[in-house]
């Protein structure tokens, strides 16, 4: 049913101050009601994907900002398009399409700056449940920001002023007069949506976008800079503060707006909710699905307020809410890095293989505690459940616990539609299951070969084949994280098999990331180094006896304990790669040492490899 | 019960295991009354006095160590290098907050040492903690009743805590100890203390140490090799501490410990009525 009514738009037009502004609404209109505002240069169809998926279970209504679309222009174009009037527009829409009940309000670059006015004037006050922000800041808020700066001018402060005035360019462009116009009309606005393809790398939408419109809409929208943009960051208004709960999603990528122009976005908007979504400037466009259930989970969480988003008196004022998680207003340093993950990784779904100890456990805490969905895999269910259970208890809004031996090709594809019908697309991949083997090679048989490289290496490959497939039809990125190990480039003559299976790791690796990097979805390789884990416990020692493999085992865990590297550092190590996309991470200063070794003196590593272990 | 001390321990007697459960039982009621009085914005130095003069109040003259408090993430250690971070600090309390109290005072001769875990307001995580320090207490009676060494047990309770997914935090402690002998204390007017320690209660430590040393085992139940060896007759103050990121919860209690050949009577728990022993007992 819900899909016929998804279907299903239907258009109107609201008059407001002499002009027509046109309208779409889809979704059930009994539902909460969102409305999503476009950017610069944009129309409604800038929302479509992410209204199709919002209209499902709400009643979502799209308009053409005036002199955009379907709606009419201002005469004369001049003065016609300040915050004041914009504000006349939206209420004129929210009126229309929502009467006597508050909205929830999303907005896009343009239109989340012209939405954060609405939201911080008074005569709206009631009208808006829950505002979700996407590249777009406030005039008032970056005024007041700039100003900060430039009065007191610290090296850092100066920095930021400069780095975020040259990412500004396009503002001093569009201030030329006619020069805009005539190359909106002429070359630019036939090439831009090449040029946004190839920017964004965004995928052809259903709906056709950018519309023909276009060219009209920039020329127009170009006004919008024009009224606004100077006599705002001039003389910013003093008490732009939100009286809706805020929620902030900030591209990692964006090339026109950079994440600090938010650092003191808590002295605003006390009710605010961060979260940052690798991707770009269309975000719209190239992360609809993430936007959409970030979008949806806010209105949801608001419109259970009494009063349908009336924050007053529900919240505490000047407490940050680093989405999920519950943080202080000012977070010690800690908290603070802290606060990036949870960021990042608040509500995203990570899997994790090898979950019921070690590193995959405190991995798995690590995105748990950062507010992350958590799925612990592992041949051990009672490991993993445990796992799941305490990650629930740290901080994931959700976790379970799935067994599975990441060797078993069957097993790990029934995993995979499991996953992806019950929680959906993972957004964060660990392949991190895997065994130790030590011993002579002639004394390694068949078997044993085979059991490491099918553990070792087929779990990474079954985990990136499977997942990786769903990552890259759904189109909006992700990332993969394999644990390869120092074996990986430290050769060793005690260790042949190991060494091998990883190094395969760190190379399938380093070309998956080749290939799949143009598609937004990064592929780091983890090498821990000696780590206090259980894999010295389950290790098998080729040619030795049953008693003597015992020995050493026992031996190897008391060396790997009095090294005692804990495993929660090489789990920061793994956020920390997903962060910053990096490619190999080496982990332990042993495995930091063996990197540089093994690429300025590979010849010393050689050295090394011919050692006998103390074991 | 084997003659111990300095001559003044006459084994195993009811007087004397009743007058190591009092001293028990007044620490514990201590500990029970000041943790439902503790409130957000309490300093962990507040608690440590209220302690003190909750017991002092009650004619504790001499001590086994001065009250500790630890709130928040002191509570797993987090961070602990030296031996001077385990005294109380000015962190405050707030909503949420798991803490712990460790008092050992002397009372009338018998000295005891106790560790109790609380929270204020909500906390899953810790009641999680809390629960699972049951599956420890069961895990050292049954292996010291086996008369495994002690080292093999303390390796076989880390086990456990990892396998749970914790860390342990009695790792921390001075030499790494998971439990130490307690013993009656002379009572002396003047009882002074060396570092938070009293010097009386330090003193039968001490010489338990040079007895034992003679003998074969150690008054410090460690990880090293000093602890290799069955359990020695005795009262011993165990005390396993869980760590999870930022959350640590333990229980302190005495284990007698006899050289009676029935398996039930070679060791036993000193008292069952004790806070987490009920709540164990409330939540089943």
């Amino acid at each position: 049913m819900s899909t016929d009514r998804r279907g299903e738009v239907r258009e109107r037009r609201v008059s407001t101050g002499g002009l027509e502004l046109s309208v779409a609404e889809s979704g059930d209109a009994a539902r909460p009601t969102v409305v999503l505002v476009h950017g610069y240069p944009d129309s409604k169809e800038v929302w479509s994907e992410v209204a199709v998926r919002l209209a499902e279970d709400f009643h979502v209504v799209l308009y053409d900002v005036r002199g955009h679309g379907g709606s009419t222009a201002p005469v004369p174009l001049r003065g016609g398009f300040t915050l004041e009037k914009l504000t006349d527009d939206f209420l004129a829409v929210a009126d229309a399409v929502s009467p006597g009940r508050p909205v929830h309000l999303v907005g896009h670059d343009w239109g989340s700056v012209q939405s954060w006015e609405f939201v911080t004037v008074a005569r709206t006050e009631g009208r808006i449940a829950s505002f979700t922000s996407v590249s777009g800041p406030s005039l008032d808020h970056l005024g007041h920001w700039i100003a900060q700066r430039a009065s007191r001018p610290t090296p850092r402060g100066a920095a930021q002023l400069l780095g975020q005035g040259a990412k500004s360019w396009y503002v001093y462009a569009l201030h030329a007069p006619a020069l805009t116009e005539l190359a909106w009309r002429g070359p630019l606005g036939r090439r831009w949506p090449a040029i946004l393809r190839r920017m964004e790398k965004a995928p052809e939408g259903a709906a056709p976008y950018p519309t023909a419109s276009l060219p009209q809409d920039a020329a127009h929208g170009a006004w919008l800079y024009r009224d606004n943009v100077r006599a705002r960051l001039r003389r910013p208004r003093t008490d732009p503060y939100a009286h809706a709960p805020v929620q902030l999603i900030t591209p990692t990528d964006d090339v026109f707006l950079s994440e600090r122009l938010y650092d003191d976005l808590d002295r605003w908007a006390p009710d605010l909710v961060r979260r940052s979504l690798p991707g770009k400037h269309w975000v719209p466009r190239t992360r609809p699905a993430q936007l959409a259930s970030w979008i949806g989970e806010f209105v949801v969480r608001h419109e259970d307020r009494e009063g349908g988003g009336q924050p007053k008196g529900a919240t505490a004022a000047g407490a940050v809410r680093e989405a999920p998680a519950v943080s202080a207003v000012r977070p010690a340093p800690a908290a603070r890095t802290a606060g990036v993950y949870a960021r990042r990784f608040g509500g995203r779904l990570v899997l994790v293989t090898g979950a019921a100890g070690g590193i995959g456990r405190a991995t798995a805490f690590a995105f748990a505690e950062a507010g992350a969905r958590v799925v612990a895999v592992d041949r051990d269910a009672e490991g993993a459940a445990r796992t799941a259970e305490l990650a629930r208890l740290i901080g994931a809004p959700e976790a379970w616990a799935e067994r599975t031996d990441v060797s078993d090709g069957e097993a790990m594809e029934k995993l995979a539609k499991r996953v992806v019908t019950e929680y959906g697309v993972v957004d964060v991949l660990v392949n991190n299951a895997g065994i130790g083997l030590s011993g002579p090679f002639l004394d390694t048989s068949a078997e044993d070969w085979k059991q490491v490289l099918d553990v070792n290496l087929w779990g990474v490959l079954h985990g990136c084949r499977l997942f990786g497939r769903q990552m890259v039809e759904r189109g909006e990125g992700g990332h993969i994280v394999n644990t390869a190990s120092a074996a990986a480039y430290q050769p060793s003559k005690a260790l042949s098999a190991y060494c091998t299976s990883k190094a395969a790791v760190l190379m399938l690796s380093e070309c998956l990331r080749a290939e799949w990097g143009g598609q937004g979805i990064g592929v780091s390789a983890i090498c821990p180094g000696f780590v206090n884990t259980g894999i010295t416990s389950t290790a098998r020692f080729t040619g030795v006896s049953a008693e003597e493999e015992s020995r050493r085992r026992k031996k190897a865990k008391r060396l790997y304990g009095l090294r005692d590297y804990p495993p929660e550092k090489v789990a920061d190590a793994v956020l920390r790669a997903v962060v910053r996309n990096q490619a190999v991470v080496p982990v332990t200063p042993e495995a930091r040492g063996g990197l540089v070794l093994s690429r300025i003196a590979s010849g010393a590593l050689r050295a090394i490899a011919r050692v006998e272990p103390p074991l | 019960m084997r003659k111990r001390g300095r001559g003044r321990l006459s084994g195993g007697s009811v007087a004397e295991l009743d007058g190591f459960r009092r001293t028990q039982r007044l620490a514990y009621a201590c500990a029970e009354e000041v943790g439902a009085r503790l409130r957000p914005g309490v300093t962990e130095r507040e608690a440590a006095r209220m302690l003190r003069r909750w017991l002092e109040v009650r004619g504790v003259r001499d001590w086994f160590h001065l009250p500790f408090a630890w709130f928040g993430d002191r509570t797993a250690f987090t961070g602990f290098r030296i031996p001077l971070q385990f005294f109380p600090t000015g962190r405050r309390l707030e909503e949420g907050m798991p803490f712990i109290l460790d008092l050992a005072p002397v009372y009338g001769g018998f000295s005891a040492d106790v560790g109790f875990s609380g929270r204020i307001g909500e906390n899953a995580l810790h009641d999680k903690l809390l629960d699972d320090l049951r599956a420890h207490r069961e895990l050292i009676l049954r292996e010291v009743r086996e008369r495994r060494t002690l080292r093999a047990i303390y390796q076989d309770v880390d086990r456990l805590m990892v396998e749970q997914g914790y860390a342990n935090r009695h790792r921390a402690y001075p030499f790494g100890v998971i439990a130490h002998t307690v013993d009656r204390v002379e009572e002396r007017r003047w009882s002074p203390r060396v570092f938070g320690f009293g010097t009386q209660a330090l003193k039968g430590l001490a010489s338990d140490a040079v007895r034992g040393h003679r003998e074969g085992w150690s008054p410090l139940w460690s990880p090293y090799g000093f602890s290799d060896h069955p359990p020695a007759p005795g009262m011993w103050a165990v005390e396993p501490h869980l760590g999870f990121r930022g959350t640590g919860a333990k229980f302190e209690e005495i284990l007698v410990v006899t050289d009676s050949a029935d398996p039930e009577q070679s060791a036993f728990w000193l008292d069952d009525d004790l806070p987490h022993v009920r709540r164990w007992e409330t939540t089943v």
